[in-house]
């Protein structure tokens, strides 16, 4: 078992942070890669980013967004309880480099995705600008954390309650048209990374995105991850999940996001129906 | 009543093949129970006393691990089940696998004498394994091989398959102490994921598995070596003497033909995945979902192929085909699997080659552009090269498509390893006798070392690498 020694809701109790004890992956784990939890016997495999490793404690955090079945499953996990398997650390590390001047741009819990990456570009020596968006001020997560590792935040919500009131690519095409930037990470919801990339790719700024496919194993023994990349399939549970956001076949993604949309109705329904078991 | 021993040699000589009792295939085609029912006692007494006894017996040859047949054959017969049992155990790790699904048809069994002989059916070798391994695990029957006192001497498997399973039981055996990183959160590699439960049932993979665990063997799972521990920290930080290597072939092929990543196109290996350990065939009850397609084609023709089309009617399709570019003959499938997959109702199309897999506006699968073949000149290894008949393009109507056409090896592991040496196709390069890999003190086995192989061939592989671990251990 995998014990939960912290846990913390957020954004309306829409999103859950865990600090789990795992002391062989937080030894290994490097920013950018991801963990596959399952909560029980019958529950299926989800990927989840590590949002935070301590290495003296030999813990990892995962923050996440309760959008089914499982997830539900995860969120009523309390601390002492713990997940049946705990796998990782899985993916290719971020690749962390002196660039200059990197503007990190997040999108709901892809925030807390690219908490720990931010912190990589900011250790490095980078000038970082972080950019987040969030459906309102309620919904925006980890803005004390991702201040602490960058040189400057700007937030950006759908309704006006903080910040500027609009999306990340208005604020992101500001930046890019006083300043030269030299590269830009983007994490969030699909469409998000999507207009991000059109955008720096007029400003031929190069982009990284962390792609989120439905996965199985994680070791690239099952080909369900695959992604279209410059024409090229990958697998992005062993070659991503980060990938050039220039090539990245987004419809192709969309689509096999919602392969088991009828699957995952039921399934919600059905543990609604037992009474959230 | 007839006392089997009791029979003249002539009269041995009369009594037809015993054909194991199997579900109807209509019905079975149904849902996920095991195919085939056994035999009873009198039957596994009637079947073992076909064997004539060679001097020279020749199917013992055709068995990659060399099991003593002619002599647990006719323990059976005089009903010695135990010593029988211990004579199987002998030299095989996972005789009621082996039973199930060895291609006997083209080795122990494609040898038998008496088989040879126009007009009869060999002895059923495999049925006769798939019985005794059965009749111990029912009446609990342990291993009678006493394990010595503790060498003190350590050894990480990695893989739980057959290859590591066997390495595991045999070095376990010798007092050695043996830990298996297993990347799942279940054991048995393809054993578990791959072959499906109504040809394998799981409890036979789950009994194996605890009989290792009965030798002393440990099992780490949700560790994949390569990521949450190297090969050298398990050598130099955790102080393992040996390290064996069984992580299995992996990485599935596909088509590289356009309409690939449309949903309801699935690899074999995720589909069975799905299906088989995450148990997708329960769901709701169990939370991973899988596409249940009302007309599926499968691409390929070998055991996986097989597998994959009947797991789909036990899904509930309509239709199920299997399309492949040559014929009935040059299918590497079992002759056994293929007949099954026919009887339960499964359709082929041979000499047909997918072109492209055609979609609907919302990414989703609804057919599959196919051409005629003809075969041609045959190729280097004798098998004749399919050719593209001319506008002989068709449409396959299906919502869902399995691609089996093969596995190449997993770089995960041995990309992040120094010292591993491997050839031309990515597969660690071993010793064929003993298993030793170019780096020291690691030996590797099964399908990372051969290809794709069989079950009894990795674990072949994974006796041979014990003995000479052992060996080394005792130098060092
Ligand atoms: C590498 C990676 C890292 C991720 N990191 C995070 C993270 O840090 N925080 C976070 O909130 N989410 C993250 N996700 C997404 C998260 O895995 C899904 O939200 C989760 O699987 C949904 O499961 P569910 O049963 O609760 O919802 P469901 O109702 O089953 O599905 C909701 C949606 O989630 C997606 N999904 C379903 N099953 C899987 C699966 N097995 N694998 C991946 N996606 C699936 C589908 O697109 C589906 O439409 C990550 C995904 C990947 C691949
Ligand atoms: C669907 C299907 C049907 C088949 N049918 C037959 C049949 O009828 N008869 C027959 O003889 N053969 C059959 N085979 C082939 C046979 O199953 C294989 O040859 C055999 O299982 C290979 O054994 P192995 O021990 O080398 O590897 P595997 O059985 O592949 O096991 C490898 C194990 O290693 C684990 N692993 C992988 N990477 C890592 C890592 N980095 N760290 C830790 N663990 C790792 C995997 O999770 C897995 O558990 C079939 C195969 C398939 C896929
Ligand atoms: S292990 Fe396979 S080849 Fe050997 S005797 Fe048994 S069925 Fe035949
Ligand atoms: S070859 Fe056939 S008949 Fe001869 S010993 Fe073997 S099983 Fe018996
Ligand atoms: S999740 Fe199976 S190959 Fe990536």
């Amino acid at each position: 078992m995998y014990k939960i020694i912290k846990k913390e809701k957020m954004a309306h109790d829409s999103i859950v942070l865990n600090e789990i004890e795992a002391t062989q992956i937080a030894k290994k784990a490097k920013p950018g890669q991801f963990v596959i939890l399952r909560v029980d016997e019958t529950g299926e495999r989800i990927p989840l980013t590590m949002a935070n490793v301590d290495k003296e404690k030999g813990t990892i955090t995962i923050i996440y967004m309760i959008v089914g079945k499982s997830t539900r499953s995860f969120s009523m996990l309390e601390v002492g309880d713990g997940y049946q398997d705990c796998v990782g650390p899985l993916g290719e590390p971020t690749k962390i480099k002196k660039k200059g001047n990197v503007v990190c741009v997040g999108g709901g819990t892809g925030t807390a995705v690219l908490h720990p990456i931010t912190k990589g570009m900011y250790e490095a020596g980078n000038r970082v600008i972080t950019i987040l968006g969030a459906r309102n001020k309620d919904y925006l997560i980890m803005e004390k954390e991702m201040r602490k590792v960058s040189d400057e935040v700007r937030i950006c919500t759908d309704d006006g309650s903080k910040g500027r009131h609009g999306l990340v690519t208005e604020e992101l095409k500001e930046i890019l048209e006083t300043q030269k930037i030299d590269e830009v990470v983007a994490i969030g919801p699909v469409p998000m990374m999507k207009f991000v990339s059109l955008l720096t790719k007029e400003f031929d700024v190069p982009t990284i995105v962390s792609l989120n496919p439905i996965m199985i194993d994680g070791t690239g023994m099952c080909g369900g991850c695959r992604v279209t990349i410059g024409g090229k399939t990958k697998f992005a549970c062993v070659e991503g999940p980060e990938f050039d956001g220039h090539q990245v076949d987004y419809g192709s993604l969309i689509r096999r996001l919602d392969a088991y949309k009828h699957e995952e109705e039921h399934s919600n329904e059905c543990m609604f129906a037992e009474g959230l078991r | 009543m007839i006392n089997v021993k009791d029979l003249t040699k002539k009269e041995r000589r009369q009594i037809p093949r015993q054909e194991m009792t199997e579900r109807h295939p209509k019905q079975r085609a149904k849902y996920f129970d095991e195919v085939t029912l056994g035999y009873s006692l009198k039957e596994a007494q009637f079947e073992a006393a076909r064997c004539i006894q060679c001097k020279d017996p020749t199917c013992i040859k055709g068995c990659p691990v060399s099991i003593n047949i002619p002599g647990f054959l006719e323990m059976i017969v005089e009903d010695n089940l135990n010593d029988a049992i211990d004579k199987v155990w002998e030299a095989t790790a996972l005789p009621a696998v082996c039973g199930r699904v060895c291609p006997q048809e083209i080795q122990c069994e494609e040898v038998c004498i008496v088989g040879l002989k126009k007009g009869t059916e060999p002895v059923g070798i495999g049925n006769l394994e798939m019985f005794i391994a059965d009749w111990a695990r029912a009446n609990n029957v342990k291993n009678s091989a006493e394990i010595p006192p503790s060498t003190g001497k350590k050894v990480a498997v990695v893989g739980s398959g057959p290859a590591g399973i066997a390495v595991a039981g045999d070095l376990a055996k010798k007092g050695h102490e043996v830990t298996i990183f297993e990347a799942f959160h279940k054991a048995g590699g393809v054993l578990l994921y791959g072959i499906p439960e109504f040809r394998l049932a799981k409890n036979v993979v789950a009994y194996e598995i605890e009989q290792l665990e009965s030798l002393g063997v440990k099992i780490e799972y949700n560790s994949v070596v390569g990521r949450t521990i190297d090969v050298d920290e398990l050598l130099e930080e955790m102080d393992y003497d040996a390290v064996f290597i069984g992580v299995g072939a992996g990485l599935p092929n596909f088509l590289g033909i356009p309409g690939e990543d449309l949903n309801g196109v699935f690899s074999a290996n995720e589909y069975l995945t799905r299906a088989n350990l995450m148990r997708a065939f329960e769901f709701p009850k169990y939370d991973t979902p899988i596409i249940p397609g009302k007309n599926v084609a499968v691409l390929g023709a070998g055991n996986v192929a097989m597998d994959s089309a009947r797991t789909a009617l036990r899904l509930g399709a309509k239709s199920v085909k299997i399309v492949y570019r040559r014929t009935r003959v040059e299918s590497p499938s079992r002759h056994i699997e293929l007949h099954h997959a026919e009887q339960e109702g499964v359709e082929f199309e041979f000499l047909t080659s997918p072109l492209e897999f055609i979609g609907s506006a919302n990414g989703k699968l609804t057919g599959i552009n196919c051409e005629k073949m003809k075969l041609g000149e045959p190729d280097e290894d004798g098998r004749r090269r399919p050719v593209p008949i001319k506008d002989s393009q068709f449409f396959i109507d299906c919502d869902l498509a399995i691609i089996s056409i093969g596995t190449t090896a997993n770089p995960l592991l041995t990309n992040v390893t120094d010292g591993l040496e491997l050839n031309e196709w990515g597969n660690i390069k071993a010793d064929p006798k003993t298993g030793k890999t170019t780096k020291n003190a690691v030996w590797a086995g099964g399908d990372i070392t051969l290809g794709q192989a069989t079950v009894i061939l990795a674990m072949g592989t994974g006796r041979d690498a014990a003995k000479s671990i052992d060996e080394y251990l005792r130098r060092i």
